[in-house]
């Protein structure tokens, strides 16, 4: 078999394939809730409605698409670049730690100057933790996808270094957990009464902000020529490395807000388990919004919406939530098929 | 001489079709043992296409290829080889990290043996290379070769299957004259131990010179067949083409200015490429100076250089006699260096760009197209929207992505892009490769008309015939080094052979010093 | 002075080399990959299904050996996935191999609470013991150290001088490594660069998994939650490290586990309780990331991974 490039794909062409991905991974997903012996629609329907069947269940669900929002936004900038950030996890721990840092009472401010400071922390620790394997990619051409990886255990084992040495809740009861963030560092409800924080509306502007300057600026230009041709960017004048670096250090900024996001909105401390995994699951986020920054929020709400879900549906019907993880593999693998297969047709030889 | 000629090849009524496009129309063509075929044909007629079918590459869609008498199954390089059909691309099929003789032996044994029999395969290639003149080191590595060299071990590769039929693409693109000869001498060898080839080529006069008989394709349709000793150059040509072209008028011009000045260059090897060796060259408004040389022997070093790519190890570049540091693509665009890359599709465009994205590429940051790290979308679509009309591109419309444009009307808006910018100096190198006739005469009067208004124009080819009819000063490079320059008319073609195949540097240097 | 006797004790040695054993499997696997010029990132995730598929045949009452070809089985059916994706369709390598790596940990682990609904601490099963060479074993310090391993671990280390066999010594292994080099010169010869590709993808997910089984079946006796721990993507940087030879990978393996063994047993010293165990921990990551750095302007890169080939295009 051999790929010929479709010249103009029609419509159906450009539909069908996503579609019939995401069908393919509902019936994956309910012959598995069948291997657990339980009713797939019935699964199904509780997924659905632990998503988006209360107020309660509707704000879980966008209180967990906020740092997924960040995330997701923090691969689909590095990979348009094809800088292979696989290190959003380690990038959100240092937003958080910085976090934690300047807001259980070291700068005594008011939050009006001491948001806007932390917010500013949180993103320059999350590009200097990802100027690392950035410049070790540009000076001595190492990989990033694993440099970016190993970071990930190295940092969170800092971390937990820090939270059973210096970082230390006094009044934790011995566990490993940072002091609390002063009332003046954390993020305000957006509505009062309901449970959901500033951080969601700052994860829209940032998701607005990275379409405009991908879209305007030319930054957001040098970005996706350097991804889609090096040659051509190089023979144009485009600098290369720089350019990587510049994506790195935006990169890493957008996923240290989800760190700093969680803290001062959500928890209020920094642990250990403050992340299920969010910075891996950023991956899947940016890959299923075709690295579309706006796309990306309507991911994330998808994504956070099978977790969520995922999460009532396993108490109610004794399904494991990793089902929520298959899923969410099972359609990222499908979706870049069903992408390839929009634009190219499989012939014979 | 074989009285009663054994029909080696036969391919009957091969039609193929990529999408909308028929490559092959019901083409027809057969070979006799010990018969030479060479197979003419623009780019884009089809050759190639016909060729990968013949060697199982791709499918036909009708037809049927025999071989010997026994039909060949579509598709399937492997029965393809079996049969003894054997291929040796344009673009060399080796791997550089393995050595000749891993090379040469790959495939040859079943995969599911357990020895590889080195000692064996190691005296056969000896043997061979001796046999056909083939001299190369089976021990060698291939990353560490000649292009000849390559050649040759592409060669022994089919040699060392026993093939039959033995399919030549464009084998003297990256060979000088001498070379040329060998390759020729060793062919002969061959054909007198029965092998039939099939032999690629848009070189007139080695056609004329190795074929015994010739077939034309046009825009994928059988344009006519002929024996060798029947016909002559020109009617070749005309064949080929279809219609006498008229390449555009070449009037005389008074160069003025050095506008851009290399002056004692070297620069570094790359890869199997030589680097500049002291290279000196001034390029004066209001001339064409063409650089003649096989492939492979600097012009990448020499574009580079004259790009803002890489920067001199030695020497210095000068515009308007100032000496220049910090030699950039950017800061070569902003002296007014026009730049025509050689591989339009990987350095030139970039494909899922749109028209617009594409036209701005050098330039995106000048105040004409971005303010502040702003882009004015509007009058970056402006600019790409004059150059489509200007230089009459045939596209939908300035937001298609331009990998969906035809090579001409890529390189319509690479010289849109470049010559609206009002260029200084224009770097054209392989421009016309790939183009169709109409593209060639329309990119060729280009420049003539840039040089007419008082630029000074760089080209680079390996298409001697091009240099020769554009130019009015030509260089030879031959391993790095630059060759006199000979005015217009002072040197024949052969003449040329000889500087291309690197003879008379030595002497001239001594004369010169 | 402590870490200077640590050095010579049997006992680090043979606990290196039992930490060596995973990773040359898994080593060896993502070798075989990338020479046929297939990144594999789903190594991490085959491990952790083939932890849990080895140990889980025998906890069902299959033998130990068969639990190893379960595992294999198992790894080389997400071979099979990552290479249909990658080799035929040309998908993105990084973004597959992510994707079979959260594929198979998840559905490990969703395996995991299916089969062992009910369980607190998982169970144990009688794992592969240490088996004593006669003779070699007697061999002061080599002999504990090299040869009263278990037969897995003599398996990885025989594993190693045949692949390295099959690579430069036969046809196969001259077509994988070609598939590597240039996936052209392979078809040109009459050979499916698709086939190849596939095959040693799927043959070295087999061996990542075989690594993952190592540590259920021999290493320790039950399976745990990340208990693989990255060691995946430690082994992608060994490959570099080994420049993509079998033996410098070995070598490689054989260095980074006595580094391990010896943080271990640092830990315990008198100035090892004064550092944070995290440090101690951080180390292999950190020595990955500084092998890198060291073999990456040396390293022979296969020219051609990551390299998608799809026939008759120029």
């Amino acid at each position: 078999m051999r790929l010929e490039p479709i010249k103009n794909p029609s419509l159906g062409r450009k539909l069908v394939p996503p579609a019939l991905a995401l069908t393919t991974t509902i019936v994956i997903a309910s012959l598995l809730a069948m291997l657990a012996g339980a009713n797939p629609f019935s699964v199904l329907g509780l997924i659905l409605k632990g998503a988006f069947g209360s107020q309660f269940a509707l704000l879980e669900t966008l209180n967990r698409a906020t740092p997924l929002i960040f995330t997701g936004l923090a691969v689909a900038v590095a990979f348009r670049a094809k800088f292979w950030n696989i290190g959003a996890e380690a990038q959100l721990y240092a937003g958080a730690l910085m976090t934690v840092l300047l807001g259980t009472g070291f700068l005594p401010w008011p939050s009006a100057a001491l948001l806007p400071v932390i917010i500013l922390a949180s993103i320059l620790a999350g590009a200097f933790l990802l100027l690392i394997p950035a410049l070790l990619k540009t000076r001595f051409g190492v990989d990033e996808v694993v440099t970016t990886l190993l970071f990930n255990f190295i940092f969170l084992l800092f971390i937990s270094m820090l939270l059973e040495g210096p970082l230390k809740d006094p009044m934790g009861m011995g566990w490993p957990k940072s002091a609390r963030l002063i009332p003046e560092a954390r993020l305000p409800r957006i509505f009062e009464g309901l449970r959901l924080h500033w951080g969601f509306a700052l994860a829209l502007i940032s998701a607005v902000g990275v379409w405009v300057i991908q879209t305007r600026s030319t930054l957001g230009y040098e970005m996706r020529a350097v991804g889609l041709n090096k040659q051509a960017a190089a023979f144009a004048g485009i600098p290369i490395n720089l350019v990587l670096v510049k994506t790195a250090l935006l990169s890493g900024g957008l996923a240290a807000l989800a760190g700093f996001s969680e803290v001062a909105g959500l928890k209020g401390s920094l642990t250990l388990d403050l992340s299920p995994g969010f910075g891996y699951t950023g991956i899947i986020v940016a890959m299923l919004a075709l690295l579309n920054p706006l796309g990306v929020v309507v991911a994330a709400l998808f994504v956070a919406g099978i977790f969520v879900g995922a999460d009532s549906m396993s108490r109610a019907a004794d399904v494991p939530t990793y089902l929520a993880d298959i899923m969410l593999a099972v359609a990222l693998l499908l979706m870049v098929l069903a992408i390839m297969l929009a634009r190219f047709r499989v012939v014979r030889d | 001489m074989c009285s009663t000629p054994v029909e080696a090849l036969s391919l009957d009524a091969i039609t193929k079709r990529f999408g909308e496009l028929t490559a092959n129309d019901a083409v027809s063509l057969s070979l006799n043992q010990g018969e030479v075929v060479a197979l003419l044909g623009e780019n884009g007629a089809g050759k190639t296409t016909l060729m990968n079918i013949l060697f199982g590459q791709y499918t036909a869609d009708s037809g049927t290829v025999r071989v010997f008498g026994e039909t060949i199954p579509p598709g399937n390089s492997r029965a393809a080889l079996d049969a003894g059909v054997g291929m040796v691309h344009q673009h060399f099929t080796l791997a550089d990290n393995l050595t000749v003789q891993e090379n040469i032996t790959l495939g040859v044994r079943s995969l599911l043996s357990l020895r590889s029999d080195r000692a064996g395969a190691r005296a056969r290639i000896t043997a061979l290379s001796e046999k056909y003149h083939l001299a190369v080191s089976p021990d060698a590595r291939v990353g560490a070769l000649s292009v000849g060299e390559r050649q040759r071990v592409e060669i022994l590769k089919a040699l060392y299957r026993d093939v039959r039929i033995l399919i030549l693409d464009e084998p003297t693109a990256v060979l000088t004259p001498q070379e040329t000869d060998d390759l020729f001498a060793t062919l002969r060898l061959a054909i007198a131990d029965g092998l039939s080839i099939i032999f690629i080529s848009h070189k007139l006069h080695e056609v004329m010179a190795i074929a015994d008989r010739v077939v034309v394709l046009r825009h994928g349709k059988m344009a006519g067949g002929v024996r060798i000793a029947d016909t002559d150059k020109q009617a070749l040509a005309a064949m080929m083409m279809g219609t006498e072209a008229t390449p555009p008028k070449v009037a005389k011009s008074t160069p003025g200015a050095a506008l851009l000045e290399l002056r004692n260059v070297t620069t570094p090897d790359v890869g199997n490429a030589p680097g500049l060796r002291s290279v000196s060259l001034a390029l004066r408004a209001g001339q064409i100076i063409g650089l003649a040389g096989v492939s492979g022997n600097g012009q990448a070093a020499m574009a580079d250089v004259v790009g803002g790519l890489v920067s001199p190890a030695q020497g210095q570049v000068l515009l308007a006699d100032a000496e220049v540091n910090n030699w950039t693509p950017r800061a070569a665009v902003q002296s007014g260096i026009a730049r025509i890359p050689e591989d339009r599709h990987k350095t030139g465009t970039i494909a899922d760009f749109d028209l617009t994205e594409n036209a701005i590429l050098e330039r995106y940051k000048s105040a004409d197209f971005s303010t502040r790290g702003w882009l004015n979308w509007g009058k970056s679509r402006a600019f790409a929207d004059a150059i489509i009309d200007k230089y009459d591109v045939r596209c939908p419309g300035a937001d298609t992505p331009i990998r969906l444009l035809s090579g001409g009307n890529m390189q319509k808006l690479i010289l849109g892009r470049v010559l609206e910018a009002n260029p200084q100096v224009i770097l054209a190198n392989q421009p016309v490769r790939g183009l169709d006739i109409g593209a060639v005469n329309y990119v060729h009067s280009q420049l003539l008309a840039a040089r007419d208004r008082g630029a000074a124009v760089l080209l680079i080819s390996e298409d001697l015939d091009e240099v020769m009819a554009l130019s009015d000063v030509i260089h030879v490079i031959a391993d790095g080094r630059l060759s006199p320059a000979f005015d217009r008319g002072q040197m024949t073609p052969a003449q040329l052979g000889l500087w291309m195949a690197g003879q008379g540097f030595e002497d001239e240097v001594a004369h010169a010093s | 002075m402590e870490i200077i006797e640590i050095l010579f004790t049997a006992s680090f040695w043979a606990a290196a080399i039992r930490i060596a054993s995973p990773l040359i499997f898994a080593t060896l696997g993502e070798l075989i990959c990338e020479r046929a010029g297939v990144l594999n990132l789903g190594i991490e995730g085959i491990m952790v299904a083939g932890a849990f598929a080895g140990w889980m045949a025998v906890y069902s009452g299959t033998g130990l050996w068969v639990g190893v070809c379960v595992a294999m089985i198992v790894g080389m059916g997400f071979g099979l996935l990552h290479s249909i994706l990658t080799v035929p369709f040309g998908l993105s390598q990084h973004v597959v191999g992510l994707g079979v790596t959260l594929l198979a940990t998840s559905s490990t682990y969703y395996a995991y609470r299916l089969a062992l609904p009910e369980v607190t601490s998982p169970p144990k099963i009688q794992a592969f013991q240490p088996y004593e060479i006669p003779i070699l074993s007697d061999i002061p310090l080599l002999g504990p150290a090299l040869f009263s391993q278990t037969p897995l671990t003599y398996l990885a280390f025989i594993l190693v001088a045949v692949v390295a066999v099959v690579l430069y010594r036969t046809p196969l292994g001259l077509a994988v490594r070609a598939a590597g080099e240039n996936p052209a010169a392979v078809a040109a010869q009459g050979l499916s660069v698709t086939a190849i590709r596939m095959g040693a993808v799927m043959f070295g997910s087999g061996l990542m998994a075989v690594g993952g089984a190592f540590l259920t079946m021999s290493a320790f006796d039950s399976f745990f939650f990340e208990m693989v721990n990255g060691r995946g993507w430690i082994c992608i940087a060994l490959v570099v490290f080994g420049s993509w030879r079998p033996g410098k990978a070995l070598l490689g393996a054989v260095l980074f586990a006595a580094f391990d063994a010896l943080q271990i047993r640092v830990q315990q010293t008198s100035l090892g309780t004064q550092i944070p165990y995290q440090i101690f921990l951080m180390m292999p990551y950190i020595l990955s990331i500084l092998a890198l750095v060291v073999m990456s302007r040396r390293a022979e890169v296969p020219a051609a991974l990551m390299v998608p080939f799809n026939k008759g295009e120029r």
